[in-house]
């Protein structure tokens, strides 16, 4: 870890959107290449960096469309510069497939995805949390990543900084999932002197042309990086490949790369996972929740504990991967998760299998366009313990 | 006694990675002796040029290249080689691929390059088919040309590759053939010596599918086919250029202008919009190992 450049950090108190604060994550972690396609309503973000970059060294490009920005920024990331785009809805849609591209190069970068109602052009304006298996599961084929979930714009600039640390730590493309309400929320953002922010910086091989593998991690799970143009003329390809990086058609080249790619973050699973719990001693109930909504349900489960419910709470900042042992561990101490989001049912199915039967796992489902009422919050809590 | 004799063109290869997956008869390691050809004359340092290839036959081009290299996804080569020029300016970016992967899934991005005069040589391996997955229709099939989605031959109206790009603002336009090798190397080094968004389309056999299917010849058939229809028109006029089945083939040089690259358009926007508070953006400094 090292300090963040002091060029482009805009140290001072704020009153920011999550958008705009995603947009100073992105620049205090260092990252000084965005490329996008505007779409509603994550587009502040690049329209922002769109007028920060050209004061701070940084290049935004807007492109013909998502497919496009969503491979440029590997581009720019294999040229030696950290990288983000930024999207929602139907863009994401349009990214899976360059997902799945850094996934197989190992290629860190950083994607935003403010969400919307869907599917498809869904209600543009509006907030949902209906692409969390999507951002898990979205790519074809097996792959890992890492989700993380604000629920203010002072942890959109934070989590963004989060994000990019850990695309550098694990060569891995990390999703930030702010739903619209983080996204257009406006709200004191405190952005710390750069040299109170650590910045994870690329972990360069200390090897010369010729002995450097690009995808050789050396017996540990994660790869030294090199870029383009300093002589070591590397291959990188989205075919399944060996260590040097050349194709190879073969079963056991497939299953030494996809069991590394899935390793390097399942084994370090406990190093990624970040989580924000409260009140879990003595709970009974635990509401599990991320985003917005995790904020929603804040009055629900106050109003639950002036009537004497014992109930806790357990917000996911990681959404994927997931916090399996935590929950595993309170599923044998409290009668019930409850779980509001705004889909019809996704991360509480990830709680129901954790939990195992052990608890009872009640859904609090909202097909979005607007944050729970948290009165319904509140009567599945009631129903919990009774 | 023996006599051991390096192919010249070795050293701009992974020869550890040969043979090709190429057939015999194949145009795109022609395509890719003459592209090493132009990078020996040059003079360039290659550890500074970068090579980005999309999906198909044409897209393993990248692969076979010692330098450094990017296989991507299919029809997104120009995006990615666009990234990479923008964050890394010191390099030569060289796009290699095919019709279908430019034309077709990537057409967008053909045109949307050409337009900001993105700073790429664009390589367009053409052979009227889509040879990885068995030979389908693309958007150069001419009719009534078969392929094996247009088994009673291909009837739509097809693109005329010079025509498209130098209409979208491509400021360096060239076509040849398989067949000519020395103008095709010539021509290859003197577009990597310019800048902006240029553009060579190779006519090339695919002599597994194309020609098989429309019973065309071996590869040899198909050389003297572009011996004797190919017409030499330096400087003609690229939307005039198109090719019917079996008919002429228009060659030589047809756009060759200059206009500010999208960097340079760039930059002189920020410089005149922003003065002294435009902060350029930095080359990415050599790499330093993390403690």
């Amino acid at each position: 870890m090292s300090n963040a450049e002091s060029s482009g950090v805009l140290t001072g108190s704020h009153y920011l959107d999550g958008d705009h604060a995603c947009s100073e994550g992105a620049i205090a972690a260092g990252c000084r290449f965005a490329s996008g396609y505007p779409i509603t309503p994550s587009t502040e973000v690049v329209e922002r960096l769109s007028q920060r970059f050209p004061q701070c060294g940084g290049r935004f490009q807007q492109f013909e469309d998502e497919l496009a920005a969503s491979i440029a920024l590997q581009g720019a990331a294999w040229g030696g510069t950290k990288a983000i785009t930024v999207t929602s809805g139907p863009g994401f849609s349009l990214m899976m497939e360059h997902i799945g591209l850094a996934a197989i190069t190992e290629t860190p970068c950083v994607f935003v995805n403010v969400q919307r109602a869907g599917p498809s052009t869904g209600l543009p304006t509006q907030p949902a949390q209906g692409d969390m298996m999507q951002a898990r599961f979205g790519s074809h084929g097996d792959y890992r990543l890492i989700t993380l979930c604000p629920n203010s714009p002072q942890e959109s600039f934070d989590l963004t900084i989060e994000a990019f640390n850990l695309a550098e730590e694990y060569r891995v493309p990390v999703i930030v999932m702010l739903d619209e309400v983080v996204g257009h929320m406006t709200e004191k953002v405190v952005i710390p002197p750069a040299d109170k922010i650590k910045v994870t910086e690329r972990r360069w091989t200390k090897k010369k042309p010729g002995e450097y593998k690009p995808f050789d991690a050396n017996g540990g799970l994660v790869p030294d990086m090199v870029k383009a143009g300093d002589g070591y003329r590397i291959h990188v390809t989205g075919l399944t490949h060996d260590d040097r990086g050349y194709p190879n058609m073969s079963i056991p080249a497939h299953e030494k790369m996809q069991l590394r790619l899935t390793d390097k973050i399942v084994k370090n699973a406990d190093k990624i996972i970040r989580f924000d719990a409260h009140d879990l001693e003595g709970a009974e109930v635990v509401v599990v929740s991320y985003g917005i909504t995790s904020r929603v349900a804040q009055k629900a489960i106050a109003q639950a504990r002036e009537q004497g419910i014992r109930v806790g709470s357990f917000r996911l900042v990681t959404a994927w991967p997931f916090p399996e042992k935590q929950i595993a561990a309170l599923s044998k101490q409290v009668k019930a998760f409850v779980v509001p989001e705004m889909n019809l049912g996704q991360m509480v199915l990830e709680v129901e299998r954790i939990a195992s039967g052990r608890c009872r796992t009640i859904p609090v489902p909202h097909v979005g366009g607007t944050v729970h009422d948290p009165s319904v919050i509140l009567k599945k809590i009631q129903e919990a313990v009774r | 006694m023996s006599i051991v004799r390096e192919n010249p063109v070795d050293k701009y290869l992974r020869t550890e990675r040969m043979p090709s997956i190429w057939c015999p008869g194949c145009g795109i390691g022609t395509t890719v002796t003459c592209f090493a050809r132009a990078l020996d004359g040059s003079g360039f340092d290659l550890d500074k040029v970068a090579i980005v290839s999309g999906i198909g036959c044409t897209g393993r081009v990248a692969g076979y290249l010692k330098l450094d290299s990017f296989h991507t996804t299919h029809g997104r080569a120009i995006p990615f080689a666009t990234g990479l020029k923008l964050a890394n300016p010191e390099l030569k970016v060289v796009v290699y691929s095919g019709d279908g992967d430019l034309s077709a899934i990537g057409g967008n991005h053909l045109f949307h390059a050409a337009r900001r005069n993105a700073d790429l040589l664009v390589v367009c391996v053409n052979n009227f088919t889509y040879g990885m997955t068995g030979g389908q229709v693309t958007p150069t099939t001419p009719y009534p040309a078969i392929a094996s989605t247009t088994p009673y031959g291909a009837y739509e109206q097809t693109f005329n590759l010079p025509g498209v790009v130098a209409a979208a603002g491509a400021t360096y336009v060239a076509r040849w053939t398989a067949y000519h090798v020395k103008q095709l190397a010539k021509t290859m080094g003197e577009a990597l010596s310019k800048k902006g968004f240029r553009f060579i389309e190779i006519i090339a056999p695919c002599p597994t599918l194309y020609l098989r299917r429309n019973r065309l010849g071996e590869g040899l058939e198909e050389m003297k086919y572009y011996k004797e229809k190919s017409v030499l028109k330096n400087g003609a006029n690229p939307a005039e250029v198109g090719i019917d089945y079996r008919e002429q083939i228009i060659v030589g040089k047809f756009v060759d202008v200059e206009r500010p690259t999208l960097e340079e358009a760039m930059e002189k926007r920020m410089r005149e919009a922003l003065g002294a508070k435009y902060v350029p953006y930095q080359q990415p400094g050599k790499m330093s190992p993390r403690s």
